[in-house]
């Protein structure tokens, strides 16, 4: 199907492909690597538009393979590609990474202990009205029941580009959680990553919600409204989802009446499944609320329309916590 | 970076192994006996997909494969991979034969703790390149494996033996894609072709004739041997390894027997899983050293 052409011989159809930024900061934080001296070859399945790796893949055509729509091939070829002493960072969208791969994760990238890195992107309902087949509602559980996996879930580009130059002293394998890379940032160029560490931006003694990904900026922004409204509320960002920071958990618990998690993901599983687990084990008095995804699948529209439906935007957050202080 | 298996580079580069006719076919019974011995230790295991790979073992390790015992993370050695990992019993008594792990360790097979079980561990047992048990993995791991070769300029090959029933998974022929697209010379895919799975005969479970044509079609530099003719697969393989980068991979299909070598045991498909009681496993292993004599 071919689009109706202009008078002056040009298209209208625009490329997706030539206009979409994609995730700038991936290909930044390899590029990072490379000059640091660490020996980066990264891989992607037919979509080095969307996770933006055509970046890399220009500058170094060298380190890059392109895969096809082969994805679990990509994986198993990570880990021997791992095993020559390059370490490799594969990504496509979460959804067909972390559950169509899921046993080549867990077998050949896992189980061997090898350095590879697996870039999910796109994840939970970023992908709008593409549908439940491009959303990934269920990654972080599926991996993290993986042994010696290592799930980081960046709020920002910033963070995952920080992330990623951290990972050089990382020996484990890592799942990295990403979403569009168009998201509004929470951190400047200058963010530091700690693997295992969660991010106090606030302490409070009614609430405290513990975020992840997405959900850390409007996580932000509502409870500066709750604070508007005489509330006292921290702000945890956990951007490592395992090895959990159960030390930071444990603090808020103490601290706070209502710890509320917010994540982009099913409920069943992910971060407020890992921080329920800790405050199952060391009760505290504190109150959970977990925020998400209802283990349900989601509605078709465009990504902007489904966080508001959901109430995974500032004043859907801030809905959830007052009903949880009511 | 902190990197456990990142290999340490080295300019000593060892010969080929030069087995002749006799050793290889010694080299293949004693592959035969020891899975018996050891199979014993665990009352269950895979004989006859042992039996049908056992003169392609033999002929890798004692014939072909550029490998360094004392150095099993030599980046520079020749790779082996097992997408049939459930044969590994029969590759472990090679490996301590040629000193990656003393022979004492095999005595422990499938006991409480040991590095040794019925699929091969790469974190546990030294010699052994890649992990696998779960069918269809093994060719990928080793299109990774040749493709970071090209990268590191070295000029080692990647031997990944493959499961006739293994050709039902689907990764298989992504690999196949992938493979023959970059060109991968350094590749060569041994097809155990001994007709039986668990569930019977290959033809039956899920046919997967015309398979030459297949990997043909596919790209791939395709060719057919007697995979119980040691020399003869010995031979081919050492052709294919002094292909260069850059060349179409190679794919071997082995025409073999499943459970070769044990009369009971040959092209019976209730042995592809299974126990000899010690009065059997006698005769086993009298019927496989009269044929390794022959």
């Amino acid at each position: 199907m071919s689009a109706p052409q202009l008078a002056d011989g040009s298209w209208q159809y625009r490329s997706i492909n030539a206009q979409n930024p994609g995730l700038d900061h991936l290909s930044d934080g390899l590029l990072d690597l490379v000059e640091a001296g660490v020996p980066v070859v990264a891989g992607t399945a037919d979509l080095q538009y969307s996770n933006g790796l055509v970046k890399f893949a220009q500058r170094h055509p060298d380190r890059f393979v392109q895969f096809g729509i082969s994805e679990q091939n990509m994986v198993s070829a990570a880990a021997g590609l791992a095993t020559t002493g390059v370490v490799p960072f594969v990504a496509t969208f979460a959804s067909f990474l972390a559950l169509l791969c899921c046993e080549q994760i867990r077998m050949d990238v896992a189980y061997t202990k090898l350095p590879v890195r697996l870039v999910g992107h796109h994840t939970g309902i970023a992908l709008g009205f593409y549908g439940t087949s491009h959303h990934a509602t269920e990654d972080i559980s599926a991996l993290r029941a993986i042994a010696g996996l290592t799930i980081v879930s960046p709020a920002d580009g910033p963070q995952l580009r920080a992330a990623i130059r951290a990972s050089a002293d990382w020996p484990e394998p890592i799942y990295f959680r990403t979403s569009r890379g168009r998201d509004p940032q929470v951190y400047g160029d200058d963010v530091v990553f700690e693997f295992g560490k969660g991010i106090e931006h606030a302490t409070g003694t009614d609430l405290t919600i513990i975020a992840c990904g997405t959900q850390v900026h409007p996580a932000l922004a509502a409870a500066d409204a709750l604070r508007a409204e005489g509330l006292s509320v921290g702000v945890i960002d956990m951007p490592t989802i395992k090895p959990l920071d159960e030390g930071l958990v444990r603090s808020a618990t103490a601290r706070s009446a209502v710890v509320l998690t917010v994540e982009e993901h099913n409920i069943l599983g992910g971060l407020g499944a890992a921080v329920a687990e800790v405050m199952a084990e060391a009760p505290s008095g504190a109150r959970l609320v977990r925020h998400g995804i209802r283990d349900e699948y989601s509605l078709i529209a465009p990504p902007t329309h489904l966080y508001a439906h959901y109430r995974l935007d500032a004043p859907g957050i801030a809905a959830v916590a007052r009903e949880a202080l009511a | 970076m902190s990197m456990s298996h990142v290999p340490s580079s080295t300019t000593l580069t060892p010969d080929r192994p030069t087995a002749d006719a006799t050793l290889l076919a010694d080299r293949a019974a004693f592959v035969r006996t020891e899975t018996i011995r050891l199979i014993e230790i665990a009352k269950v295991g895979h004989y006859s997909s042992v039996f049908s790979a056992a003169e392609i073992f033999a002929a890798l390790y004692y014939g072909v494969m550029r490998t360094d015992a004392a150095r099993p993370e030599w980046a520079d050695r020749d790779r082996f991979l097992m997408g049939k990992g459930h044969a590994a019993v029969g590759l472990f008594p090679i490996l301590a034969d040629l000193g990656y792990f003393p022979t004492e360790v095999l005595d422990g097979y499938t006991r409480l703790g040991s590095p040794l079980g019925d699929h091969p561990d790469m974190t546990k047992v030294p010699g052994i390149d890649f992990s696998s048990g779960s069918i269809g993995h093994a060719l990928s791991n080793g299109l990774g494996m040749a493709l970071g070769g090209r990268m590191a300029g070295r000029d080692f090959s990647v031997f990944v033996m493959l499961g006739d029933g293994e050709m039902q998974e689907g990764q298989v022929w992504e690999a196949a894609l992938g493979a023959a697209h970059h060109r991968l010379g350094k590749l060569v895919a041994i097809v155990d072709r001994n007709g039986f799975q668990l569930d019977g005969s290959v033809d039956d479970v899920i046919g997967i004739e015309p398979l030459a044509d297949k990997w043909r079609a596919f790209g791939w530099n395709v060719h057919e041997v007697d995979g119980h003719d040691p020399v003869a697969v010995r031979d081919l393989l050492l052709a294919l390894a002094e292909r260069p980068d850059g060349a179409a991979p190679s794919c071997v299909i082995a025409q073999t027997k499943k459970g070769k070598g044990v009369s009971y045991m040959e092209e019976e498909p209730g042995w592809h899983l299974g126990y000899l009681m010690p009065a059997d496993a006698e005769r086993a292993i009298a019927e496989i050293l009269e044929g390794g004599r022959a």
